[in-house]
Order: structure tokens, then C-alpha cells, then sequence
């Protein structure tokens, strides 16, 4: 029997957390994410499954607590907005080095600075380049609803753990604030099934010491570590997800993800409505990015617009994906103010038809 | 007595432990990490928990540690070994955990991560090496460097009215209730070293028993920070750094013992 | 009366000639090596070997972990 609730979007990530058999939790306290912890702790799933939660005294601590949590071969995870995440990146960057699975959870917010508590999409540069120093990247997923918060929880593990890479929910404050009907997943057994071979447990006799680390001195074995990532990287592309919405006939293109593919999709309607043609394609993943699947789109319609509630990030990707084929805009708000529908729809008129 | 009738497998009284791996160490000669990484591992040997212990290696001269130590291991950024270890041990809580960790380490960039690891009373074991300085980048200031001490960021000596003077972070975390023993030791000599390998036990029993968290502090030399041959360094320390970091037990079974 | 006999060996490659052991034995029996090893260090070695008790100062205080040490009692 289907298990249906009626939650906000923060709340979700939290009870799929507890239902995925996620065996630990560490974070700190920021708009607008909280309910994550607060749920969690309110849930006493120390009771339900046996799941530790433990409020670190920073975000430098709780991301630290994770590197080792992760490094015991468990599912683990924090959550935390753009500044909090901010003080993460030394240690997600340690994480990626020494390649260790675990889920960290960023609720977006405008930015820069303390910048404000309203919904943003401003740090797609910081989730898909990398974030911290090094060359790397995070499996990035972007939840476009309450559901899809539910649902990448188990996703985002199942990533994790094949490539043993963490993994970032990109959301934001809209969908972690907003309630919505949801399909809860049924609850797993807390247990690893995935490899363990690399975790630190204690040395036995039947092997050797395990290490984990980012460091090699060597340059010629930090080299071949680099390479081996960068293949990781390029592996990842099979595992690429998006949703394609009126796209079969489009004429014009917008690309968006999160919030602002909720809003794209709304102008879709209405733009189909008065008969124009207007497509949406929406990234699930952002890292890996739909590369492919809009250079071929690329072909066929005339212009492309990236809709993300930033100056304009995934445009450059979009931009790469897209070669020059067709003209590439972007259209968005920052800081915190979203733009609604019309707002799109305008801008969609001023570039892609000189008005509709 | 010909040497050769005495040095037997039967007349064997003292050996490296096999849980130090066969790597030469990186450390400078007569540096005091590698006493305390042998002292450490021949504790674990004694208990058996070789099968049961991680360790967390810091960002400092010790940040190979696991080089040397055959235990398993991580290895965390700079400063952040306590809330690594509390990640660890909170999912594992049957197993030994300890962190090694440098002055600049534990009590400069990490010293959030080890006051509140101490105040959880996370119940793992802290090894704190203080020889006043930075080693590894070059024999910088530390927080422990001592009013006058010269490094190469003080050139003219430690100047606490501009930089602030040392300070002595393992009283501070004495007082703190979730710490379960604290002492401060070295291994500069063979009495020394004998009651600082006692120490290493007291801890790990403890950590075995779940009584709370347990730090260790070495003073040690830097003799290559203090530019001093190791032989020297080691009685400029007695004569320097003792007065200010006096050994001895601070908290004995959760109860100070000295303030 | 008992008397306790002893020797030291020390693994000369890893030797780092620090001298530490030198001036921890209390009876004089360590030397430095007019001679380095493969590492350029003086390394330590036996100068009075009759004086060695087998008491293993020297081998605690070695942060090299280089000294093995031997004792027997003689009657
Ligand atoms: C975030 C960060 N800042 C600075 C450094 C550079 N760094 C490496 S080791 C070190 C100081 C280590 O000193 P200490 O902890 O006293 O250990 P020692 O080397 O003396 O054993 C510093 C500042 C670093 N690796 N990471
Ligand atoms: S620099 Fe100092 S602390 Fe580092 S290995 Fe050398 S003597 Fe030891
Ligand atoms: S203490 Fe060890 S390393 Fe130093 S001189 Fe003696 S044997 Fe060599």
C-alpha cells in the first residue's frame, strides 16, 4: 500500500533519510534547512533504525565528522545551506580526494555573503566545478518537487557507493520549505550491502593496514590518482538523468532545473496554450550534466534559454553542450527573488520572437 | 662473556614491535614522534586491539603517520582529527579510536574540534605532541611557543603583548567534565618513557570501559624548529619548557588531581 | 654474587646518529661511529661493550625504534 504524506520539502529529505537506512547524521542549524535536523531529532530514529544524529559545533566539524563516518563504509550524511556548505569545502575536497561515498544536502540560498534566507541557485559553479581546491567533482542531483526530495536520498547513496564519490542534493529554499503531497519509500533495513573492503574497521591478520587519505607526496602517484578520478568523472555520464517536457516538437528550448524548472514548466503551459512551441528539458543530475541530450536537441531548435535563479551558471554549460549551433540566453532573478512565470514568458518573448 | 653467547632469541629483553611497519621514519633524528608512535603501538600490542583500533593522523610533521603505525587509519585535515574521530567512534562505538595530533594542529586551527570533542566527552583517545612550533612548515610559531622563544615567524623572540602568550590548552580542557583523564608526559629520557607508555594504557583501558574521552600530552623537542642538536634540545626543553608545561597527571578518573 | 650481562644490536642503516641512546645509557657503553652509514649519519654502536647491563634505556629512547637489546645472568 502506497504511504502517502503531506510534507514540506526539508522534512522529506529527513524521513527518506531514516527510511534508506542511512546510518548517521551530523550538521548544524541554518535557514533554510533546519528541519532537516529537527525532524530527525524529532523522529528518534536512534529508536526507529538505530541511526546516530549528532549537532556538530560548526560546519567545519560536522563535514570533518562525516569524512570519518564515511570512511567506516556507512551511509552518512549532512544537510546545510550556501554558507554553511561554504565551510564544508576544505572538507568535501578531502572527501572526493580520499574518494569516500557519503550525502551532503545543500538547501540553497542567495548569496554572496550571509546574503539572505530566500531560495537561490546561485552556488551551481560551487556543487558542479568542484567547490573546494583540487580538481574534482561531486555527483550533483537537483530535486524539482517534495517527492524527488524523497527520492534521491536512496538515489544519491546508491551513486555514492558505485563510484565512492559524495554525492550533493543542489535544492533550494523553495522546495525544502514548500509541502507537498508525497510518496514515502518503504523503510530498508539499515545494512551495507555495498563494498567494504577499503574501510577502516581494524586491522586484521588477513590484510594489509587500510588508509585513507588524500595524500601522496609522490607526484607521479598523485598524478595517477588524478587520472583515476577524471575517469571516475567521465564514467559518471551513464548515469546521467533528465526530464524532457514538450520537447519532442519544440522550437525553442529552456533549460532549467530545481525551483526554476517548476516555473519553466508553468510558461511551457501557457506558452503551448497560445500555441508557440516552447520545450523544457530539466537536469536531475547536474553532475553529470545532460550534455549530450542538449547538443541534440541543439539541432533542431532555434534558440535556447537557461532559466536558474542565479546570474547565469548552467548557461555556461549549456553554452558548452550547445557549441554555437544556436543562440544561448540566459534569464534569471538573484539575490533571493524569484521570478514567476510571466517574468519568463516576457523574456522568452523579447529574445526568442520578438513577441508573441 | 663473548657478545655472541649473549645476543640469543633467548636472552631477548628488548625489540621494536611488530606494529611498527618496516618504513624509515621521516621524522628529523632524535625527534620525540617516533618514541611516541613506538610507545603507542607497543600498548596496542599488549592489549591485543590491533584488529579493533583506527587512528586519525593530523596535518603536521606526524601526517604520515600511518606510514609507520600498522594500524588502520585516517587521515584528516588540518586541525579537524577530533571531529573525524567523533564521526568514526559514534558509528563505531566498540572499537578504539584515537587521534595524534601536533600543537599547531590541536590547539591553533583545531582547537573548536578539540574543545568540543573534550566537552561531548567523546570517548576516544587524544595524543597531543607539544614542541612549541610548527615542524613541518619550517619552525613557525605555535600557540605553545614560549614568551621570548625565538621561530622563524618571531624572529626576535615571542612577543605576548603582540601575539598573545602561550597557552595551556590541556588544563583548559581538564575542566571540562567530559574529559575522563589528562597528563602531561615526554619521552626524553628512559623514566619518562616508561610512565608515558603507563599513560598510553591508563587511556586505552579507559577508552575499553567507556569512560570518557583521555589526552595525553607529550612535550616534546623540535630540534630542528629550535635549531639545536637533538641532544641539546632535549635539555633546553627540561630547562625551558617544563617549568611552563610541568608533567604530571591533571585528572585521574575524572577528578583533577592538579589545576 | 649475580652478575647481569648485556648487549646491544643497532640496525645500522636506520641509525640517525642522534645520540640520544649515548647519553641515556648509564654506563657509558654507546659510541657514535667514526664511520656514517648509507645515510650519512655516525651511528651508534658498542664502544665498551663489557659495560652493557642489558638495562634497555637506550633501546626505549630511541625515537628510531633501532636498538634490539640482550641480557643473561651470569653466576
Ligand atoms: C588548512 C591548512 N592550513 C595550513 C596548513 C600548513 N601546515 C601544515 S603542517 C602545519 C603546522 C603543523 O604544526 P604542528 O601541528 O605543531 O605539528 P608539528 O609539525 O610540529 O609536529 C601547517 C600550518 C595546512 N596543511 N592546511
Ligand atoms: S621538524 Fe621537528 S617535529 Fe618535525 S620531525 Fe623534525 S624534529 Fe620532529
Ligand atoms: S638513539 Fe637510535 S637513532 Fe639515535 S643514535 Fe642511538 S641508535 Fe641511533
Amino acid at each position: 500500500m502506497k504511504e502517502l504524506a503531506l510534507m514540506k520539502g526539508n522534512e522529506a529529505i529527513a524521513e527518506a533519510a531514516i527510511r534508506a537506512g542511512v546510518d548517521g547524521y551530523f550538521g548544524y542549524p541554518i535557514t533554510p534547512q533546519s528541519e532537516v535536523m529537527e525532524y530527525l531529532t524529532l523522529q528518534k530514529p536512534e529508536e526507529r533504525t538505530g541511526m546516530v544524529i549528532l549537532q556538530a559545533e560548526s560546519e567545519i566539524a560536522s563535514i570533518n565528522m562525516l569524512y570519518g563516518a564515511a570512511g567506516t563504509g556507512k551511509k552518512v550524511m549532512t544537510s546545510s545551506s550556501s554558507p554553511g556548505i561554504s565551510l564544508m569545502q576544505e572538507g568535501i575536497s578531502y572527501i572526493a580526494g580520499a574518494e569516500l561515498p557519503c550525502l551532503v544536502v545543500n538547501v540553497v540560498r542567495g548569496g554572496p555573503g550571509l546574503g539572505t534566507i530566500q531560495p537561490s541557485q546561485a552556488d551551481y559553479f560551487q556543487a558542479t566545478k568542484g567547490g573546494g581546491h583540487g580538481d574534482y567533482h561531486l555527483i550533483v542531483l537537483a530535486p524539482a518537487s517534495v517527492q524527488e526530495m524523497a527520492d534521491f536520498v536512496d538515489l544519491a547513496f546508491n551513486l555514492a557507493f558505485k563510484y565512492r564519490n559524495p554525492a550533493m542534493i543542489l535544492s533550494d529554499g523553495l522546495i525544502g520549505q514548500m509541502m507537498e503531497k508525497v510518496e514515502l519509500p518503504p523503510q530498508k533495513e539499515r545494512v551495507t550491502t555495498f563494498d567494504q573492503s577499503w574501510v577502516t574497521t581494524g586491522k586484521t591478520d588477513d590484510r594489509e593496514r587500510n588508509i585513507i587519505t588524500s595524500l601522496n607526496l609522490d607526484p607521479d602517484r598523485q598524478y595517477e590518482h588524478n587520472l583515476k578520478l577524471q575517469e571516475k568523472y567521465k564514467n559518471m555520464e551513464q548515469d546521467v538523468m533528465f526530464e524532457r517536457i514538450a520537447c519532442d516538437d519544440a522550437d525553442f528550448l529552456l533549460v532549467a532545473y530545481g525551483s526554476s524548472a517548476r516555473i519553466c514548466q508553468k510558461v511551457v503551459e501557457v506558452a503551448r496554450g497560445r500555441g508557440k512551441r516552447i520545450g523544457l528539458l530539466r537536469p536531475q543530475t547536474l553532475f553529470p550534466f545532460p550534455t549530450r541530450e542538449i547538443a541534440k536537441l541543439s539541432r533542431r531548435v532555434k534558440a535556447i534559454m537557461s532559466v536558474e535563479l542565479s546570474a547565469g551558471q548552467m548557461v555556461e554549460d549549456v553554452r558548452l553542450a550547445v557549441k554555437g549551433k544556436v543562440p544561448v540566453y540566459h534569464y534569471g532573478m538573484m539575490g533571493g527573488k524569484i521570478h514567476s512565470p510571466d517574468d519568463v514568458l516576457h523574456a522568452v518573448e523579447e529574445k526568442f520572437m520578438g513577441g508573441f | 662473556m663473548d657478545i655472541k653467547e649473549i645476543i640469543k632469541p633467548e636472552n631477548l629483553v628488548y625489540k621494536r614491535t611488530p606494529l611498527m611497519t618496516d618504513a624509515t621514519l621521516s621524522y628529523c633524528p632524535g625527534c620525540g614522534h617516533g618514541t611516541i608512535h613506538r610507545l603507542i603501538m607497543e600498548v596496542v600490542e599488549e592489549m591485543g586491539i590491533q584488529q579493533e583500533i583506527i587512528g586519525i593522523a593530523p596535518v603536521g610533521c606526524a601526517v604520515l603517520a600511518y606510514e609507520f603505525m600498522d594500524v588502520d587509519f585516517t587521515e584528516a585535515a588540518h586541525g579537524r582529527a577530533p571531529a573525524v574521530a567523533t564521526g568514526i567512534k559514534r558509528l563505531w562505538p566498540g572499537k578504539f579510536v584515537f587521534t595524534y595530533q601536533g600543537d599547531g594542529d590541536l590547539a591553533a586551527i583545531g582547537t573548536g574540534e578539540t574543545i568540543h570533542a573534550c566537552n561531548r566527552g567523546e570517548n576516544i583517545t587524544i595524543f597531543f605532541v607539544n614542541n612549541g612550533i610548527y615542524g613541518m612548515t619550517g619552525g613557525q610559531m605555535a600557540p605553545t611557543t614560549l614568551e621570548g622563544m625565538r621561530s622563524s615567524t618571531t624572529p626576535y623572540g615571542r612577543n605576548s603583548t603582540a601575539m598573545g602568550p602561550p597557552y595551556k590548552i590541556t588544563e583548559m580542557i581538564a575542566q571540562l567534565p567530559g574529559t575522563y583523564y589528562v597528563t602531561r608526559q615526554s619521552v626524553h629520557k628512559p623514566g619518562p618513557v616508561r610512565k608515558a607508555k603507563k599513560a598510553i594504557r591508563i587511556a586505552l583501558e579507559a577508552q575499553k570501559e567507556n569512560k570518557g574521552l583521555s589526552f595525553i600530552e607529550f612535550v616534546s623537542n623540535c630540534n630542528s624548529g629550535w635549531k639545536m642538536t637533538p641532544v641539546d634540545s632535549n635539555i633546553w626543553m627540561e630547562e625551558n619548557m617544563f617549568p611552563f608545561y610541568p608533567m604530571g597527571d591533571i585528572k585521574v578518573e575524572g577528578k583533577l588531581v592538579k589545576n | 654474587m649475580a652478575k647481569v650481562k648485556g648487549a646491544i644490536v643497532v640496525e645500522v642503516e636506520r641509525c640517525k646518529g642522534c645520540q640520544v641512546c649515548m647519553v641515556n645509557c648509564p654506563t657509558d657503553t654507546i659510541g657514535m661511529e667514526e664511520e656514517v652509514n648509507g645515510k650519512g649519519y655516525h651511528y651508534a654502536y658498542m664502544k665498551n661493550p663489557d659495560y652493557c647491563t642489558g638495562c634497555t634505556n637506550c633501546a626505549v629512547v630511541c625515537p628510531d625504534g633501532v636498538i634490539t637489546v640482550y641480557r643473561v645472568k651470569q653466576n
